[in-house]
């Protein structure tokens, strides 16, 4: 016997698995997953074929082998006789080097030009409209060449630095710019700790990390004495003393002295000599960059609807801590997620070093190794692998900070 | 009529309103407010009028005294003597050069700029459309006219292409009311079919109405348009595929699209144009030999494809989910609900984001020179540069294209800008 509400079980008929919503997507993924697998097994099988007809095949060994050309700028140690494989870590710790100065000097670019933008000084403001719509609207490529130029066609060569009576002369005497590169002066130590150099700087990282928590635990501290008293300690001269203490004594043990750069023969030596490449690719960035943290800072301003200043001194906060602790931590929460994919892009962007010989993971590993090993499809691959950890790490980092300061609602 | 005499004196007539100080009206005052207001003003507006007086020093007089019509740099210092200049006459030189590279046909020149012209009318139905619907006609044969304009040979290939896509039309106009699925399918199948036997009646001769040109002579500004417009028309469509997979609830899918968009995103298109250049003739067959240009083609629209999808899945997050409820409450299905209330709404808030990422990719092109293709950097930094008539003109080729890519970036912007206030349908 059957009840009336249930309905008929009507048996499986094909036509189901396109018109019954049921069975319809497990349908299109299946046609999806064939349509994959048959591409991936058509690129394949071209690829296989492909290399067995130039003879080649995929491997790695290339690593190992002396790699044959210089680098010029560099943070290890490294000559022609090292290997691909060392080239590619020079290379990456280059990429590293400028998207990080970049990342610094397009952040304080772009926080002045933002915050100058929405000045109440006219022609201040309309100058930075300025710089932003010039910087944003062509493209880094052509701004990383034309700081190029000028920094090997415009700038004097070391002989110009030479006589009596030079046509240039060092800045300060200590920086001399030069279309070879800007050499500064270089701090060394007379009796260092340990033998290798970047031992002892990683002691100073110590010491100055070691400093952070200090500073934090006496903020704490204040945080906790103002809450109980009403009353907050004046502070600032313990955290300067945690910062600047231990690291002048440390500097003191190990004898810091400065190098400056001189004038020997045809070039300078002594000191830091930083390349042009280098220059022209940390500048460009920076400044095309900064035009876009530039928007993004005063987005962030103008999201922060005027009654909370108003509110903020209606509660008789000063101007000062109005700023620090009712604007800026909501303007932050619209600024940082931005600046961030920014971040992102000053590293992907890091890349055009080719352009200008700054040798960076593309221009060594992509560009010179694969040339002379003919290992195309590793070269690149790893060079995307590269590029691809970095992306997920940054974003890893931004998706926790979004979460951390994400509007708590119930 | 009694009179006080305590009063000195009563005035009997108003008197008229005295003008204001003069340091509260006119220029004076819009001078104390905006420039001179504080001392920290003061000194940013010293301060900024002396940067505008370095800069225009050192460009006026440069440009002012430009020579535009010498045959090489000797011959243009030799005007100048000494003095300050800018010797324009490499623009005027190279011209040709610097639009359409140094192996584009001379005599040939007039197609692309017919291209480019047409260029205009097929984009102005899509860019306003207060204009006749009936022109987006046109818009649609654009891309068969400006490919035979500009690569020439036989005009059988463009028409095969062109009536490949009506014959898919046609098929799903007349099924696709049923059900979008076979439609969509057998349009797929009937455009085939239709390439496939007009590959017959290509002619395979040299002699046509307008000669060949191999994509390998393609270069200067020219080079960049048409990367620009391409990827940008074609990453559209494959964007919003993108971007509905990545919202679909079927796993696969949804797997397949994250991954794609996620490791475009991830690497610099610098590592994608390598894989055009050295890697992706690697997978295909041996025996075919797919031009640099289409490879190239190929990965920026993939690139660009993957940041459209970003943008549009912003707009699709930003409806509110009653819409989504609604369109299903009507008994739409899914193409239609996503054609008909959907997509519009959702491509609407994210016209700012597109135009953004069309720009950012107009810009990108330029980093074909680096994989050795002539656009107009690499036009700029290889036959031009290294010259002997032009070694060490840096200056004019650099900021000529600087202008170029400014006017044509500057503008669309403006456009996306007016188009948004256009678009505004909330009330403020």
């Amino acid at each position: 016997m059957s009840t009336a509400s249930d309905p008929e079980q009507t048996s499986f008929r094909l036509s189901m698995l396109i018109n019954d919503t049921r069975y319809r997507s497990l349908t299109f993924q299946a046609i999806a997953a064939i349509l994959l697998a048959l591409s991936i097994w058509y690129l394949g099988n071209n690829l296989i074929q492909n290399l067995r007809e130039a003879g080649l095949n995929i491997s790695f060994e290339f690593f190992g082998e002396p790699a044959g050309y210089d680098i010029n700028q560099r943070l290890i140690e490294y000559d022609s006789q090292s290997s691909h494989g060392r080239a590619a870590v020079v290379g990456i710790l280059n990429t590293l080097l400028v998207a990080f100065l970049a990342c610094i000097t397009a952040t304080v670019f772009g926080v002045i030009a933002g915050v100058l933008r929405l000045s109440n000084n006219w022609l201040v403001a309309k100058l930075m409209a300025f710089y932003v719509e010039i910087f944003r609207n062509i493209p880094v490529l052509i701004w990383i060449i034309i700081i190029f130029t000028i920094m090997t066609a415009v700038l004097p060569s070391p002989r110009a630095f030479r006589g009596d009576d030079p046509a240039s002369s060092m800045f300060l005497d200590a920086v001399a710019f030069t279309n070879r590169g800007v050499y500064i002066p270089g701090p060394s130590f007379n009796a260092p700790l340990f033998e290798a150099t970047a031992m002892n700087w990683l002691l100073v990282l110590i010491v100055l990390i070691g400093s952070l928590f200090g500073a934090r635990a006496i903020s704490s501290w204040a945080t906790k004495v103002q809450e109980e008293t009403g009353d907050r300690p004046t502070t600032w001269y313990m955290t300067a003393g945690v910062w600047l203490v231990p690291v002048v004594i440390l500097m003191f043990i190990m004898g810091l002295t400065w190098t400056f750069p001189e004038l020997k023969g045809f070039n300078f030596s002594g000191g830091i000599k930083i390349g042009g490449p280098l220059i022209a690719l940390w500048f460009a960035l920076s400044i095309y960059t900064g035009a876009f943290i530039a928007e993004n800072v005063r987005a962030g301003i103008q999201a922060i609807s005027k009654g909370q200043t108003e509110a903020a001194g209606a509660l008789g906060l000063r101007p000062g801590r109005i700023m620090n602790l009712v604007i800026l931590p909501q303007a932050l929460r619209v600024i940082i997620p931005p600046l961030i994919s920014q971040y992102l892009n000053i590293t992907k962007n890091s890349s055009l070093a080719i352009a200008v010989g700054y040798a960076d993971i593309t221009a060594t590993l992509g560009g010179i190794t694969l040339n002379q090993t003919g290992r195309a499809i590793e070269c690149v691959l790893l060079l995307m692998l590269f590029y691809l950890t970095i992306s997920l790490l940054i974003s890893a980092g931004m998706n926790v900070y979004n979460n951390s300061i994400k509007l708590k609602e119930r | 009529m009694p009179t006080d005499t305590s009063v000195a004196f009563v005035r009997t007539a108003e008197i008229p309103p005295s003008p204001p100080p003069a340091s509260e009206t006119g220029i004076v005052k819009w001078l104390r407010e905006n420039l001179f207001s504080s001392w920290g003003n003061t000194i940013l507006t010293l301060f900024s009028f002396w940067a505008i007086y370095v800069i225009l020093t050192a460009t006026v007089p440069w440009i002012v005294n430009g020579v535009w019509t010498t045959s090489s740099l000797a011959a243009c210092r030799e005007v100048l003597q000494g003095e300050v200049g800018a010797c324009f006459s490499v623009l005027t030189e190279r011209w040709n050069q610097l639009l359409y590279g140094f192996k584009y046909p001379v005599e040939e020149y007039w197609r692309p700029n017919l291209a480019f012209l047409l260029l205009f009318a097929a984009a102005a139905p899509v860019l306003f459309f207060d204009l006749p619907r009936k022109l987006l006609i046109f818009t649609a044969l654009y891309p068969f006219i400006a490919y035979w304009l500009i690569w020439g040979g036989s005009i059988m290939i463009p028409i095969v292409a062109l009536l490949g896509f009506v014959a898919g039309y046609f098929v799903f106009d007349r099924f696709g009311k049923q059900s979008f699925a076979q439609g969509f399918f057998g349009a797929i199948v009937a455009a085939f079919v239709v390439w496939w036997l007009g590959g017959f009646l290509i002619p395979d001769t040299e002699d046509t109405l307008l000669p060949a040109v191999p994509s390998r002579d393609l270069g200067g500004f020219m080079l960049n348009m048409m990367l620009g417009v391409t990827c940008v028309s074609l990453s559209l469509p494959l964007g919003i595929v993108l971007a509905l997979g990545r919202q679909s609830k079927m796993p696969l899918i949804k797997g397949i699209c994250v991954i794609f968009i996620e490791f475009i995103r991830g690497v610099p298109l610098i590592t994608l144009l390598f894989v055009a250049s050295v890697m992706l003739s690697y997978f295909f067959p041996p025996e075919s030999t797919v031009d640099l240009f289409l490879r190239v083609v190929i990965m920026i629209t993939m690139f660009s494809a993957a940041y459209i999808a970003e943008v549009i899945r912003g707009g699709l997050a930003a409806l509110p989910k009653g819409q989504y409820e609604a369109a299903d409450s009507l008994g739409l299905d899914y193409p239609q609900a996503m054609r008909l209330i959907i997509l519009p709404q959702a491509l609407k808030i994210s016209i700012p984001g597109i135009v953004n990422v069309a720009v950012g990719l107009f810009k990108d092109t330029t980093l074909v020179s680096v994989i050795s293709m002539f656009d107009l950097v690499g036009m700029i930094r290889g036959p031009i540069l290294a010259s002997t008539e032009w070694n060490g003109v840096y200056w004019e080729l650099l900021s000529f294209a600087a202008l170029l890519f400014f006017i044509v970036c500057y503008g669309i912007s403006q456009y996306s800008q007016w188009l948004e206030r256009r678009l505004a349908t909330d009330h403020r």
